[in-house]
């Protein structure tokens, strides 16, 4: 070959970028194919660490089950809610969100008092903001909201939490925390933790996670200003007895964030996922200023909605367990709407309201909005619906 | 027995295509009946002096079609074919060639020396024609035999090294060819013809020489001549020696230093006095030599533990001449040569040796250089000031950073203000100097850049206003603003200062695409390859409103190709060439625009007409598919996932159309990743479509005719489809699984000396356990069994690659993952197996004792996986 076909391009390379086009696209498909299939192995390992973190489960028997919900008889997706680890690491897309989704404690709506109130209880205010669950491992932390979408992922100084060498971070290490992403001080509030440093606290009491939450937290670094490796703080959230004096400063008392109602935690009761009586929450215009449901643009509607799941038998139901039904659609409406067992519709409460018998729900004048959005992973709780007709 | 086909051969070569392919018929007819004595035919074709030219012509040129192909399939039938041929027809067809050496016409002498090296190359190495070289150097021996036969077989001689390998024959045979060579090369013996063969031969033949190269009395002598040669009186054999000499100075650099002295003084001369054609070999012949030394550099493994230098530092000793000498080539520039691409001369041959000397010497060229450029920057004539300048910006690379600085800092403004120079030479080399300076000095992402916020301003304004210039500056101001933009590129805050003008940037770019004084289309397509780089490396925060507004300008332009009247296929060519411009444009926004949550829904928006263009750029060809628009399709089918489902129907012929290109076979490679891309998008959603896919994916693998690269990206395309549609993969599992086994046993048979092929190797080997992936996890909830009777062909493979120390880390990665992929989808099925296995321990130790934190944390999964099987 002449050399000079060699030596030209000294000063006139053509500027070709094709293959770099290509290899970027490789390596961005090489990428998705690693990240889908780890996707599947890394959510059966953290499962699998859960498992072997709790020392009560029979991890020899079977598969564990995270989930205590009992198998609904309506369900009718093939995706099944006791989910094993097997089923879990097949997830993907929008099924690993829906599962995220039902990994979070929710609180039911104050519609009494509890008994021993002052005793058992601890009370809080609520942060206004994203609930999300914020996952530390392997050098990286994600926060994913309620829903399973991901709202950052971003460095942090939580065990596991960013790429720094420093020794503390093995391969098992990884925390989960319950959180409120503030969005004006942009700031991460723990209201509660299920795992530290690899140790899994599903099966602690919430007065034993607040104690190891409130040391443990500070201790990490994570309440320290942003940083390269941190990008977001973390905070506790003062927790009070629910005494005279606890209640009344977790109503009126002074916190660097805006409130959102009073959360309510029994202080015996174990972190479990989804709805559940031992956790409540209590909002009116004092302590909250989301009392009744905003539209996107903050306006408050004319009529309060709920959002129902549709069953097989037309049936609507809550996302409680087990689902309260609220009524029943039309044949019609389906057909004409195109609508399926599963989906989320959004209805308004109409002048009608809700009727309660015997604390029952008897009927609801519901009417149909349409589809809820996409987002959104489940249908509201049955308290809900009662709060809206307390107001 | 030979057959009469001169009138075939001629009738072959007709004007009138219809005359033309009666003959080719009835030449193929021939060959097909009996190609024994076609081929003997073609021979004697070719021998007889009494024949015309013409058909003796193309009679060489097919036999040595029959002999010999690119296509390393096409060669092996080939030799395949010769072998089979009776002994008989063999040697008559040799004879006839060894016979035509001595012809009288000199084209039939040289294209029978070509094929007997064609034969020679199949039947050395099999010891099939022993007395080949006996022969040939009896041609040389003979002191009356005429020159034009002596020519032809030092051409035959230097063809036969070319094509076999010294070890094919024995040494003394090696060395009587040598010696034939070499003695063909003396001036007192030889008369012109004989010695210029001879010298092309020896050229040949140098690879050939390792043996002799390392003896220094034979050394010493070949050495001898080859200068002696190079002094000789006529310009083609001065140039052929020089020719030996450059290559000389790649394959035996270790062994020149004896003769540095004389090589300097007469590659100095010819520099500075010979022909252009002998001046430029001999500038080469210091740029191969700087080649070696920078390559000794770079991959001098540092566990050598040798703390010698890593080379002889010719260059280094010769800086004090050499530096001059090629500062005055600079001077000696032609008239127009920045217009003309094909142009080379001694001052750009010059220039690119200095650039080299520069790499290999670094701070150390400095002072040689500034004087020249100092006292020539100002003068009046342009050669001097473009010369000065080309000197400046050719010693860019290779310095320190500590010692470019201040001067290039001291030369920013007045290279800035040269761009307005009445010369276009010396604004062409300052443009190309600014995007050498941006290219080296310019990284604000590691923190160090010439260009600091305030005079970034002035640099853009002055880009802006000489991409007007004439069509060569302007292509290269486009380099200049190409390398600017790159050093934001993941340059955290500094990334923002270029933020306020990539309005302007981005329309002076889009303005350049679209003049028309260019003459070929190289302005254009820099120019949207630098507009790529400028949406590439923006700030994705800051500037998404702006790459929004881009999108429906591409778009629309795209839109615009498809009006272009088509009226010859060199239409066709341009128009397809400026939608792959656009596409290319189009693929990098919509990367960009989908990185983010908040950005992606303006590609969500345009995504039906995005994809409706790219139906139509598809449109535009009837047999192939565009590649730069497939690549875009796989970025818009990550971007929309499961949205894409609609396009399907309308696009799956086109994806058909790509993975049947075996021609182009990064076409068919680029499909079947956008195959990847469609599977994790869609999920199950794709299972109507992967019947036809399979298929052909099946059929690329087993063809022989598609270039390898391609297949291993279908064995990881198999994982993808497999891991969307789940159990469904079940019907594939009979054909793709043998497949798969079938390349696991022919990595296991690999090659391991070539170092391509153990590349190959490895990327065959993560592909398979990619494919095992995704199968194994699609079946894993629902019928793991089907996979229970691969499990233990899976383990064998598994380990045999853990015990092969050649393979890299992806596959360590590829083999730990699937062994858990195994036990996590298998379960206590494969129990057994594994406590038949004796490897996994200490393979599984290995992983865990990595430094790489996802190795680890793969293998302590697959760890845990292993356990849980074996504890049920």
């Amino acid at each position: 070959m002449a050399p000079h076909d060699i030596r030209r391009p000294f000063k006139r390379a053509a500027i070709s970028d094709q293959q770099k086009r290509r290899e970027l696209s490789l390596l961005r498909q090489a990428q998705n194919r690693r990240d889908a299939q780890q996707q599947a192995r890394c959510l059966a390992s953290s499962i699998l660490s859960l498992q072997s973190a709790a020392p009560e489960s029979q991890p020899e028997q079977s598969d564990i089950e995270l989930e205590t919900v009992p198998e609904a008889e309506q369900e009718s997706e093939a995706f099944s809610k006791d989910l094993d680890v097997r089923q879990a690491s097949k997830l993907r897309g929008p099924e690993v969100r829906k599962w995220f989704a039902r990994q979070l404690m929710l609180p039911e709506w104050m519609i009494d008092v509890p008994d021993r109130l002052a005793q058992d209880w601890y009370v809080f205010a609520r942060p206004a903001g994203k609930r999300c669950f914020v996952v530390s491992s392997n050098g990286t932390t994600v926060s994913r909201q309620r829903n399973g979408s991901i709202l950052h992922h971003f460095p942090s100084a939580l065990p596991a939490g960013a790429k720094i060498r420093d020794g503390s971070g093995s391969a098992q290490s990884y925390c989960i925390l319950d959180c409120i992403f503030h969005e004006l001080d942009q700031t991460y509030y723990v209201i509660d933790m299920v795992c530290w440093n690899g140790y899994s606290l599903y099966d602690c009491t919430a007065e034993f996670r607040f104690y190891w939450l409130n040391s443990k937290l500070e201790e990490s670094g994570a309440c320290n200003a942003p940083s390269h490796y941190h990008k977001f703080r973390f905070s506790a959230v003062p927790v009070y007895n629910c005494d005279q004096s606890g209640l009344h400063a977790a109503y009126t008392g002074v916190v660097p964030y805006a409130k959102d109602g009073l959360l309510f935690y029994n202080k015996h009761a174990l972190y479990q996922t989804g709805n559940t009586p031992l956790a409540l929450v209590w909002k009116d215009e004092n302590c909250s200023q989301f009392v009744i449901d905003t539209d996107g643009k903050g306006e408050i509607p004319s009529q309060q909605q709920v959002v129902l799941e549709l069953q097989d038998d037309r049936k609507l139901v809550t996302s409680d367990d087990p689902p309260v039904l609220f009524g029943c659609l039309d044949g019609d409406i389906i057909e004409k709407s195109g609508l399926h067992t599963g989906n989320l519709l959004r209805f308004a409460i109409g002048d009608g309201g809700l009727s309660f018998v015997d604390g029952k729900l008897e009927k609801a004048d519901l009417i149909y909005l349409g589809k809820s959005n996409r987002a959104r992973a489940f249908a509201d709780s049955y308290s809900k619906g009662f709060q809206l007709k307390s107001l | 027995m030979a057959m009469e086909i001169t009138q075939f051969l001629l009738a072959a070569q007709s004007a009138d295509a219809k005359v033309r392919t009666e003959a080719e018929a009835r030449l193929r007819q021939f060959q097909e009946q009996n190609m024994p004595v076609f081929l003997l035919s073609l021979s004697v074709e070719l021998s007889n002096d009494d024949k015309p030219v013409e058909s003796r012509r193309l009679a060489g040129i097919v036999l040595k079609n029959s002999l010999d192909a690119k296509d390393a399939i096409r060669k092996e039938q080939l030799v395949q074919q010769w072998m089979a041929i009776d002994i008989s027809i063999k040697s008559q067809i040799k004879d006839s060639l060894l016979r035509t050496l001595g012809s009288s016409v000199p084209e039939a002498r040289h294209t029978a020396a070509q094929v007997i090296a064609k034969i020679a190359s199949i039947e050395i190495p099999r010891k099939q024609w022993p007395e080949l070289i006996g022969s040939l150097l009896n041609n040389m021996t003979q002191q009356d035999n005429p020159a034009a036969l002596k020519q032809a077989t030092l051409e035959a001689l230097g063809y036969v090294c070319e094509e076999i390998s010294h070890q094919d024959l024995v040494q003394d045979e090696v060395n009587a060819v040598l010696t034939a060579v070499v003695q063909g090369m003396n001036l007192a013996e030889h008369g012109p013809e004989v010695r210029l063969a001879a010298t092309k031969a020896l050229y040949n033949a140098l690879e050939f020489a390792q043996t002799n190269f390392e003896n220094e009395m034979e050394r010493n002598y070949i050495m001898k001549v080859v200068c002696d040669t190079a002094m000789s009186k006529e310009v083609e054999i001065r140039q052929a020696a020089f020719e030996c000499l450059v290559a000389i100075a790649s394959a035996y650099y270790e062994v020149l230093e004896p003769y540095m002295q004389t090589l300097f003084q007469l590659t100095s001369n010819a520099v500075k006095g010979d022909e252009e054609t002998v001046a430029l070999q001999a500038i080469e012949f210091w740029s191969s030599i700087c080649d070696e030394e920078i390559e000794l550099q770079e991959f001098e493994s540092p566990e050598s533990g040798d703390s010698g230098p890593p080379h002889s530092g010719f260059i280094e000793k010769a800086l004090p001449s050499l530096v001059p000498l090629l500062l005055e080539t600079l001077l000696k520039q032609e008239e127009d040569q920045d217009q003309d691409d094909t142009i080379w001369n001694i001052s750009m041959a010059g220039g690119t040796c200095l650039g080299l000397v520069a790499r290999t010497v670094g701070d150390a060229i400095v002072p040689l250089v500034m004087p020249f450029v100092e006292s020539n920057i100002l003068k009046q004539d342009w050669r001097c000031r473009e010369a000065a300048t080309y000197a400046f910006g050719s010693i860019l690379e290779g310095p320190t950073v500590e010692k470019l600085s201040p001067l290039v800092q001291a030369g920013l403004d007045f290279l800035l203000n040269t761009m307005k120079d009445g010369n276009n030479h010396v604004k062409d080399t300052t443009a190309w100097t600014l995007s050498r300076i941006f290219e080296l000095l310019h990284s604000p992402a590691s923190g160090f850049s010439i260009i600091s916020p305030e005079n970034l301003k002035r640099v853009v304004g002055v880009l802006l206003e000489s991409i007007k210039d004439a069509p060569n500056v302007a292509e290269k101001v486009c380099g200049a603003i190409y390398y600017l933009v790159q050093g934001y590129d993941d340059a955290g805050p500094s990334a923002s200062l270029l933020s306020p003008y990539l309005t302007d940037i981005i329309s002076c770019l889009i303005s350049t695409a679209d003049r028309t004084d260019g003459g070929d289309s190289k302005l254009r397509s820099s120019a949207y390859e630098t507009l790529n780089e400028v949406v590439r490396c923006s700030n994705i925060a800051e500037t998404s409103s702006i790459i929004a507004q881009l999108l429906p300008v591409i778009m629309n332009k795209l839109g615009q190709t498809m009006d272009i009247q088509i009226v010859s296929s060199d239409d066709r060519e341009k128009q397809g060439d400026l939608q792959a411009s656009l596409c290319g444009v189009l693929q990098v926004i919509i990367q960009k625009l989908s990185s983010t949550d908040e950005t992606k829904t303006i590609i969500l928006q345009a995504a039906d007409q995005i994809m409706l263009l790219f139906l139509k750029v598809f449109g535009c060809r009837s047999s192939t598919v565009h590649e730069e628009a497939m690549l875009a399709i796989g970025a818009l089918a990550y971007a929309t996932g499961s949205q894409f489902e609609k396009y399907m129907p309308e696009f799956y012929k086109y994806l058909e159309m790509g993975l049947q290109n075996f021609e182009e076979y990064q076409v068919c490679g680029i499909t079947v990743g956008v195959v990847g891309d469609i599977c994790r998008a869609l999920d199950d959603k794709v299972l109507p479509y992967c019947d036809g896919i399979m298929g052909l994916l099946l059929k690329d693998l087993a063809s022989s005719e598609l270039h390898r690269s391609v297949k291993p990206p279908i064995f990881s395309c198999f994982g993808d489809i497999a891991l969307a549609i789940g159990e469904h993969f079940e019907k594939y599992v009979p054909y793709a699984l043998p497949m798969m086994q079938g390349a696991a046993e022919i990595c296991a048979k690999m090659e391991t000396a070539d170092e391509e092929m153990v590349d190959y190797g490895n990327q065959l080997r993560r592909s398979i356990f990619e494919a095992y992936s995704g199968i194994l996890q699609g079946f894993k909830t629902v019928k793991p069994d089907v996979m229970l009777p691969y499990a233990q062909h899976l383990l064998k493979f598994i380990e045999l690659v853990s015990r092969d120390n050649q393979r890299d880390e992806s596959v360590t990665k590829a083999a730990v993952a699937v062994m858990g992929d195994l036990a996590d989808a298998l379960g206590s099925n494969i129990k057994l197996l594994l406590k038949d296995c004796l490897f996994y321990d200490e393979f599984l130790c290995e992983c865990l004792r990595s430094d790489d934190e996802q190795l680890k944390e793969t293998a302590g999964w697959t760890q845990g996986m292993i356990q849980r099987v074996m504890v049920l």
